[in-house]
């Protein structure tokens, strides 16, 4: 768990307050998106969590320690961190590359060698293949890879992520969000994300922190940032397509209804999202689909109706 | 020329032992004074500018110049050659040296110190690793600079290879003088080419993978 008690930055020489009174709370295991146009103050914020910039006051909490009394540095081997220029070593390998938080920490040799493999593996990359590799030989995506597994190497409780896939072409980047948000679920980190993409924030987010010149605006899930934004900064934000972007967020499987498959229904996988399926009823003309599991085995139905109402539908309360 | 070497070899080969000596103990002196304060320069930004605007001046006073304000100062002989000759290669290693290590890219230093390495862990295992074919090409420079220059010390009695030059043009002793020139330059030669093979072994290994 991260907390940020009334948290406020002020840069020598500047009036304006980076950071201005901010409170924000991150529970065990949860992903929070920070969003927010640029110079908003996103990475001062997550700078100060691991102290590469100090408050200038408030209190930060981290895993229930106050990082103001904590050593920057060994705060720092207990806190990944990702940035967007990734920021590899580039005399050094893969290999050692992954290895260097657990070095500093003084793992033996045997423990650091299985887990860099474990963690190449983990983020996608053939270990064989890329340990005894150096950076300059990677593609911009693998090295994103890299940096992720470098951040992870030690099992950090808790991920510092700093718009971690903002260098990378849009389709490699649509796969490592998917694929890292269902990495950091599955080992229960505690991640602080930067972005200032929404469709990337509603994706990545289990709550998304919106911020304006230093303070936060509106702290909600995807689903009701998206269906109830506070005011007309968070709704210009979000954009004109935030039904469909609320859409997007509901699986097709878990917006099933009962009902026989009729003859002029669309076929549909169920790891479609509400607005691939809307998409295709608009695109074919037809009503309602069915919808079906990996063996082609009818689940239910999805109607045009059934997403209208979903559409209209206030958002669960959090 | 070589008649002149083998029926004089032992001036001959003192020339060269002096040139060397008197080379080899300015060029560490260069690299004692110049290493670390071109790394504490680059912690103190604000000093860094006025350092540098005074070494550049330094690099606009010939060599001869320099040998010669240090007479009055220090007298002759070995000593005020090796400082006059440490001041004259001190420019370039100290300008590589800071512009080595500040040319590190910044997103390389954030990232090690978000992994947590303290400040003299970033320093000895990423920024001078880095900075090393730079600080390399530096030492490079400077030696070549101090081999050349030391022939000069001549003027203030310091020795070397210039006093077979001088002398040899003072006696009109032709073969003396080209003697003491070409032992002159084949050194600077060699000096350059040992460096430079080094710096690309260093090179190589450090983009490792090449
Ligand atoms: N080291 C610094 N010194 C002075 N001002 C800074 C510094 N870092 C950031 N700022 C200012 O603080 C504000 C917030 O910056 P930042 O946190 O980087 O924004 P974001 O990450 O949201 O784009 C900006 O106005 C920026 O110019
Ligand atoms: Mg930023």
């Amino acid at each position: 768990m991260i907390r940020l008690e009334n948290v406020s930055k002020l840069f020598a020489g500047i009036a304006r307050a980076a950071v201005d009174s901010l409170d924000l709370s991150v529970p065990e295991g949860r992903t929070c998106v920070l969003i927010g146009p640029s110079g908003c103050g996103k990475t001062t914020t997550m700078r100060m969590v691991n102290r590469l910039i100090e408050p200038s006051s408030g209190r930060i909490i981290v895993e229930g320690e106050d990082v103001t009394q904590a050593d920057p540095v060994l705060l720092r081997r207990r806190i990944g961190y990702v940035i967007q220029q990734v920021g590899l070593f580039p005399h050094m390998t893969i290999a050692e590359n992954v290895a260097t938080v657990p070095k500093l920490l003084g793992w033996p040799a045997e423990k650091i060698r299985s887990r860099s493999e474990e963690m190449l593996a983990l983020v996608g990359l053939e270990p064989a293949q890329f340990l005894s590799r150096y950076p300059r030989h990677l593609s911009g995506g693998q090295r994103q890879r890299v940096g992720v597994a470098r951040a992870l190497a030690a099992d950090p409780p808790v991920m510092l992520m700093d718009e971690p896939f903002g260098a990378v072409d849009p389709v490699v980047r649509g796969r490592l969000q998917e694929e890292f948000v269902a990495i950091l679920r599955r080992l229960k980190k505690t991640v602080i994300f930067v972005t200032h993409d929404i469709d990337e924030a509603i994706r990545m987010g289990d709550v998304v922190a919106i911020m304006k010149d230093g303070r936060l605006v509106q702290y909600d899930t995807p689903d009701r940032l998206l269906a109830a934004p506070a005011d007309a900064f968070v709704a210009d934000f979000v954009g004109a397509d935030a039904a469909l972007r609320r859409l997007s967020l509901v699986s097709a499987a878990d917006a099933v209804e009962e009902g026989a498959p009729e003859s002029s229904d669309l076929r549909l996988p169920a790891s479609a999202n509400l607005r691939n399926v809307l998409s295709a009823l608009l695109t074919e003309g037809r009503d309602g689909a069915t919808i079906v599991d990996d063996e082609s085995r009818p689940l239910g139905r999805i109607t045009l109706a059934a997403i209208r109402a979903r559409s209209a539908g206030r958002p669960a309360e959090p | 020329m070589l008649d002149w070497i083998s029926a004089n070899p032992r001036i001959f080969w003192t020339a060269v032992e002096n040139h060397l000596w008197l080379s080899g103990v300015a060029l560490l002196a260069v690299m004692l004074i110049a290493l670390p304060l071109g790394l504490a320069l680059t912690r103190h930004r604000s000093l860094a500018n006025s350092a540098i605007a005074i070494v550049n001046i330094l690099r606009t006073v010939p060599s001869l110049a320099l040998l010669v304000i240090m007479l009055p100062v220090l007298g002759t002989g070995f000593l005020p050659s090796v400082v006059a000759l440490t001041l004259y290669g001190l420019p370039a290693l100290l300008l590589n040296t800071y512009t080595g290590l500040t040319e590190v890219d910044r997103d390389i230093v954030e990232a090690a110190r978000g992994q947590g390495l303290s400040d003299v862990q970033v320093m000895t295992r990423i920024e001078i690793p880095l900075a090393l074919p730079v600080i390399f090409a530096g030492i490079r420079t400077a030696a070549v600079q101090v081999v050349s220059a030391a022939t000069l010390a001549a003027f203030i009695g310091g020795g070397g290879l210039g006093e077979l030059i001088t002398a040899g043009m003072a006696n009109f002793n032709f073969p003396q003088l080209i003697a003491g020139a070409v032992a002159v330059a084949l050194l600077a030669l060699l000096v350059e080419i040992g460096f430079a093979s080094v710096e690309r072994v260093m090179t190589r290994s450090a983009r490792m993978g090449a």
